[in-house]
């Protein structure tokens, strides 16, 4: 009992949140910083509450949530029909291993000029890149899941003849949950990053796309406002996958760590 | 024969898939995929030394001094922050929200404080890098083993040493996994504050390259940025083993094999 809290977790949450704001409004007011580059808090939620009432911000923001729900959705079919057939054939495993940590990491930024050529500032662009970057996330925690099969349960289905499906349904698959679902929650960040990186970098019409407006025209407090979204974006990314793994893993006896890989 | 085997399950998918890509494209006359052959032929005279120490080397070294940072920075606040209860509650909000927010969109908001140069890039990379760091270092220092933290404290350990062997080294697991998060995080920030605003630099030159309609340079770039990438994972690897043996001994150990 060290350091007893005189505050609730919450309210001490709350007066750090507090503090970013009071820090957010100061330091431009007295001039530690110059307005022009940070603009001090009030006027960035002025900025963001003119956006808000503006229907171009709410295109932008469904563009992004748009490419980020598709991209995620087709790496996780793609991250866990690969994974499952790759994990369950040991032979497949052994021979993709080498390539897998070869693809892995490389960067899918170095994607970009090839999705500008053959795409152009459309969503597929973005679509591909956040694909590329999401898939291997799931694929790793899938690999993993299955690997985790117990032995014993394993032989069991096999003596009673389990067929190729039933085996998938009814064994590989609870066994791998836990782990689809960490795959999940990392690929849903992974996702919301390229989602705005394409945007901003290449272009496509978007929240990242939206920030480098407000920048070329000088607009500091919109950018500030639009970030501020991004940020907000993100936390509830964050939020809604770890409820989403909370609730799908209810049944599990323990909602497991992450795969240190 | 048996290394024979293992060297043939190493090397034999790339292999085919080498071919499989060498051969589909031989006759290709889609002006974006050229025939790998063409691909391979113009790498030597595109990747000179010129270019190795004009675009390369200055990114190697944004890349590097922005991730060093990042990891001194995020270690030392992230023991900070995990030792104290009061400031851990205080600041985590805070830093899960700085966390969530993508880290490229910061690339605009940098260049008004610190311009287009190379400080911008570094200032990135590190407010890029320094979250999953920071959050790992607090999660592994708080998880310190209450036995050992009891044990350090009977013998008198502190100070100085108490952080060197019971802290950072309990929190070391932790420690390295978020610095691979923020190697890869590392890495797409350099390319992107290099194709945003630069004069030099691997995603610079990919960028040139694209925009002119130099195709099978634009190949060899994505294929120079792919192994910039592979090699860094593997140097990670490397260090990462060395630093961590003992764990991963211990838990070899602790599942019996």
């Amino acid at each position: 009992m060290r350091n007893p809290p005189t505050l609730p977790k919450w309210g001490q949450g709350l007066v750090g949140l507090a503090a970013l704001v009071v820090m957010l409004e100061l330091l431009p007011r007295v001039g530690v910083v110059s307005p022009t580059y940070l603009p001090p808090f009030s006027t960035m939620v002025q900025a963001l509450f003119e956006e808000l009432g503006q229907a171009q911000f709410w295109s932008a923001l469904a563009d992004t949530v748009t490419a980020w729900a598709i991209g995620l959705a087709i790496a996780m079919v793609l991250g866990i029909t690969v994974g499952v057939v790759i994990g369950s054939i040991p032979v497949l495993r052994a021979i993709t291993a080498s390539t897998i940590e070869f693809l892995r990491p490389i960067p899918s930024v170095a994607l970009i000029p090839l999705v500008v050529l053959v795409f152009g500032n459309k969503i597929e662009s973005s679509l591909t890149l956040i694909v590329y970057a999401s898939f291997w996330q799931v694929l790793i925690q899938v690999l993993y899941g299955v690997q985790d099969v117990d032995p014993v349960v394993r032989e069991t289905a096999r003596s009673y003849r389990f067929g190729a499906w039933t085996q998938v349904r009814h064994v590989i698959w609870p066994t791998a949950l836990p782990y689809v679902m960490t795959g999940f929650r990392l690929a849903a960040t992974v996702a919301l990053v390229l989602a705005i990186t394409a945007e901003l970098v290449i272009g496509i019409p978007g929240l990242g796309y939206e920030i480098a407006q407000a920048q070329s025209a000088g607009n500091v407090p919109s950018m500030y406002a639009l970030v501020l979204v991004t940020g907000v974006l993100g936390v509830l990314v964050n939020l809604v996958a770890r409820a989403l793994e909370r609730r799908v893993l209810a049944w599990h006896p323990s909602l497991r760590g992450e795969v240190y890989a | 024969m048996n290394l024979l085997k293992k060297t043939g399950l190493l090397l034999g998918l790339p292999v085919v898939l080498l071919a499989i890509w060498w051969v589909a494209t031989e006759n290709s006359t889609d002006p974006y995929v050229p025939p790998l052959s063409d691909i391979f032929a113009t790498f030597p005279e595109t990747w000179t030394v010129e270019r190795l120490t004009h675009d390369i080397v200055p990114s190697l070294l944004r890349l590097l001094t922005g991730y060093a940072l990042a990891v001194v920075l995020g270690v030392t606040l992230g023991v900070v922050v995990g030792s104290f209860q009061t400031v851990r509650n205080t600041v985590e909000p805070v830093l899960e929200f700085f966390r969530s927010i993508p880290p490229p969109v910061l690339i605009p908001v940098v260049i008004l404080f610190a311009g287009i140069g190379d400080s911008m890039k570094v200032i990135v990379i590190v407010f890029g890098c320094i979250w999953p760091v920071l959050l790992n270092t607090v999660e592994g220092v708080r998880a310190v083993d209450d036995v050992l933290r009891d044990t350090s404290r009977c013998y008198g350990i502190g100070g100085a040493s108490r952080l060197r062997h019971l802290t950072l080294r309990a929190a070391s697991p932790q420690i390295f996994a978020g610095m691979r998060q923020s190697l890869s995080l590392a890495i797409i920030l350099m390319v992107i504050s290099e194709m945003f605003a630069a004069t030099n630099g691997l995603g610079f030159t990919i960028v040139q390259f694209q925009r002119g309609f130099a195709i099978p340079e634009m190949w060899t770039g994505i294929i120079v940025l792919g192994l910039v990438g592979v090699t860094l994972s593997l140097l990670f690897g490397l260090a990462e083993r060395r630093a961590l043996a003992w764990y991963f001994g211990l838990r070899r150990a602790q599942r019996g094999e």
